[in-house]
């Protein structure tokens, strides 16, 4: 069935160095299964990359994944990079080997929402349809 | 009363049928899918005659003496922080009984970039120790003879530098190389498959692999110069199966690119060594470990003639599963890695690394480190699993997943032949999203419930304790980029540049590049200086992501 509202478009990416893609792979087709619209821009983005590919795919959200343990510095740099571009619309999550304290730290610090390691797929998706309830689709 | 062998399988069978079942929902095949039948019988045993531990084609394993004869070796992987900090560790694990050492890098170290580079930040010391010149080599080993202990070392596209700093090291200590003993990853193939920390085009990398083989096979001859790598691929979500067959098909993809250099099989082939994964199916894992020891000899005797029994048998290092951990409940990672750890001592692995309950949270603290090598020991001293040979042999139902394992690896070797190769089937993106169906095919049967986590989908607890996590202080990374600084400013600036130099033009020719990476790290050269010289002349690689 046809929707007046435009379908949510996710850019999800990797920062950092590490090449670990298995998580962000299983997540953008899930979200992807799940009626997003999901770009994938592939491994080792640096938060400027990120956020030019945010704002030229004109998406709502960026979908971040890091297993080297620089979350602390690259997240917050995402975020930052998102005020210096005047876009702090864009709602930023991720995901990736990221102990508790650092979770509270990096809400503190502008990450809407951080998934640790055995978070199953639905939570993923029904977090996006509570904070996008207009453009929710029926999969 | 005599009840004939076929009655009674046919008795069993009814009896079988009438029994309710569990209807739990859970999948009874292995988890990677091979459907398993409830029993196994004489009717299920390969015709095939008896083997015999080291013996062609090694199934039961390479060696006469099984580990009656010698134990696998303990190598626990680790680094963090700065070499000095590691060179620490290494102390505590060799006072704890640790039989050899291996160096776990750094991502910068691993992608071939200095500690102050831009694209550097937030990661110095985080997964790995730093290494930037020949200097943090040193301190990394200080105190240990390198002529009395082997090392393995983690690194792929930067290998050869790393290889050489170790070599320069010893002969600091007034070692030879002739007598260094260790492994180099140093497994290009399965970067472009799985772990993607590539960074030249496969072609120059390819190069690069071979030059450090050939050189070894001079000048370090008791040197693995490659560690042919299924771990990274599992992990990255494949099947037991697949991380068999495409491990084994880069294996091959070296032996020819070795062969066109021009070298001769029985020259390098025993210096191949391979490293797999231990995940938690237990009879699948044992499996995998039997059926790769056949298909390489059965390969390396059959296709590629080698002469020599050495070049035949395939030896392996085993590390338990990181992909099996999980952060809820974390102690229960403990119990799971001693099931996989047993899997690979009854697989017959020449050497092991067992992970740390913590390291699903961040690198392991010196306890979990501590109880990761003793479970090892309890294996090895308390449970009596290494006083027989291949104790598993002759079972219906473990010879007859060997053989269905080879059946599926010898299916693939076909797949990627047809494709042209390794090469041609890695830029199709075909291992790729094999590896990337299989990892979603799990996630999906976990979502559903049809396999259980414990302490993820299944058992779960409302409160988890926190536990104890290894930090690394965020000083270091400023600290580390002003060392690798100083060591710029302190050095012989003409004879470094003039090595860079050298190093450049003879990568634009053909020569063996290890003498000229070997100057340039005598001379304090940088690994992002010798890196970026390499890149000036082989360009970099960017894979195009499937999802």
């Amino acid at each position: 069935m046809a929707t007046a509202t435009k379908p949510v478009r996710i850019v999800v990416a990797k920062v950092g160095l590490d090449g670990h893609d298995r998580g962000v792979k299983v997540v953008a087709r899930a979200l992807r299964d799940a009626g997003y619209e999901v770009i994938y821009t592939g491994l080792r983005q640096t938060p400027e990359m990120v956020v030019d590919a945010a704002l030229q795919e004109d998406a709502q959200v960026i979908g971040l994944s890091i297993h080297s343990g620089a979350h602390m510095t690259l997240f917050p740099a995402v975020v930052d990079e998102l005020k210096r571009r005047k876009a702090t619309d864009i709602v930023v999550f991720g995901g990736g080997i990221i102990p508790d304290d650092d979770i509270t730290a990096l809400k503190k610090r502008g990450v809407a929402e951080i998934f640790t390691p055995g978070t199953p797929l639905q939570s993923i998706v029904d977090w996006l349809r509570n904070r996008f309830p207009e453009q929710a689709k029926k999969p | 009363m005599k009840v004939r062998a076929r009655e009674a399988e046919e008795l069993w069978k009814e009896e079988f049928e009438k029994s309710p079942s569990r209807e739990d929902g859970l999948e009874t095949s292995t988890i990677s899918g091979i459907p398993l039948k409830p029993l196994y019988t004489t009717g299920d045993r390969p015709t095939r005659e008896q083997e015999f531990p080291g013996q062609y084609p090694y199934t039961r394993g390479i060696h006469a003496s099984g580990y009656r004869g010698r134990l696998w070796t303990m190598r626990q992987f680790s680094g963090y922080a700065t070499a000095a900090e590691t060179n620490r560790r290494y102390k505590y694990l060799l006072a704890n009984g640790q039989t050899g050492l291996s160096v776990a890098f750094d991502m910068p170290t691993l992608m071939g970039q200095d500690s102050d580079a831009p694209t550097s930040r937030g990661e110095v010391g985080h997964c790995g120790v730093a290494i930037d010149s020949l200097a943090d080599m040193e301190t990394l080993f200080e105190g240990i003879p390198l002529g009395e202990i082997t090392t393995s070392m983690t690194i792929n596209s930067p290998a050869a530098i790393l290889l050489c700093m170790y070599i320069a090291v010893a002969e600091k200590q007034g070692v030879p190389a002739s007598r260094l003993g260790g492994t180099l990853q140093n497994d290009i193939l399965k970067e472009f498959i799985a772990q993607k920390e590539f960074i030249f085009p496969p072609a120059p990398s390819m190069r690069l692999v071979v030059d450090s083989i050939e050189y070894c096979a001079r000048e370090v001859p008791r040197w693995n110069t490659i560690s042919i790598s299924g771990y990274h691929i599992r992990e990255a979500g494949s099947t037991a199966a697949q991380e068999l067959a495409f491990t084994l098909a880069d294996g091959m993809a070296y032996v020819d690119a070795c062969l066109e250099r021009g070298m001769h099989i029985d020259d390098f082939a025993s210096r191949l060594s391979f490293f797999f994964d231990a995940h938690i199916d237990f009879f699948e894992e044992i499996a995998k470990f039997r059926a790769a020891r056949r298909i390489w000899a059965r390969w390396m005797r059959e296709r590629y003639g080698a002469q020599q029994e050495r070049s035949w048998k395939l030896r392996f290092h085993t590390q338990t599963a990181g992909v099996s951990l999980t952060a809820q409940q974390p102690e229960l990672n403990i119990a799971r890695t001693a099931v996989e750890a047993l899997a690979a001592v009854l697989g017959g692995t020449q050497s092991l690394h067992t992970n740390a309950m913590d390291e699903v949270l961040a690198l392991p603290t010196d306890r979990a480190a501590r109880i990761a090598l003793r479970t090892q020991q309890l294996l090895a001293y308390e449970t009596g699993v290494a006083n027989t040979i291949d104790p598993l042999g002759g079972s219906y139902f473990m010879e007859s997943l060997t053989d269905e394992m080879e059946r599926q690896a010898e299916a693939y070797f076909k797949r990627i032949d047809e494709m042209g190769g390794v090469i041609p089937a890695i830029e199709a993106g075909f291992f790729q999203k094999e590896i990337a169906d299989s990892a979603f095919r799990y996630q999906k049967e976990l979502e559903q419930r049809r396999r259980v986590m414990v302490g993820v989908n299944d058992f779960t607890v409302d409160e988890e304790e926190p536990i104890e996590i290894l930090r690394i202080d965020p000083k270091l990374e400023a600290e580390q980029a002003e060392r690798v600084r100083e060591i710029r400013r302190k050095r012989d600036q003409a004879r470094c540049k003039n090595a860079l130099n050298r190093l450049r033009k003879a990568a634009a020719g053909t020569d063996n590049l290890m003498p000229y990476i070997l100057d340039a790290v005598r001379e304090y050269a940088t690994e992002g200086e010798i890196m970026q010289a390499m890149i000036e002349v082989f360009g970099t690689y960017t894979e195009t992501a499937v999802v």
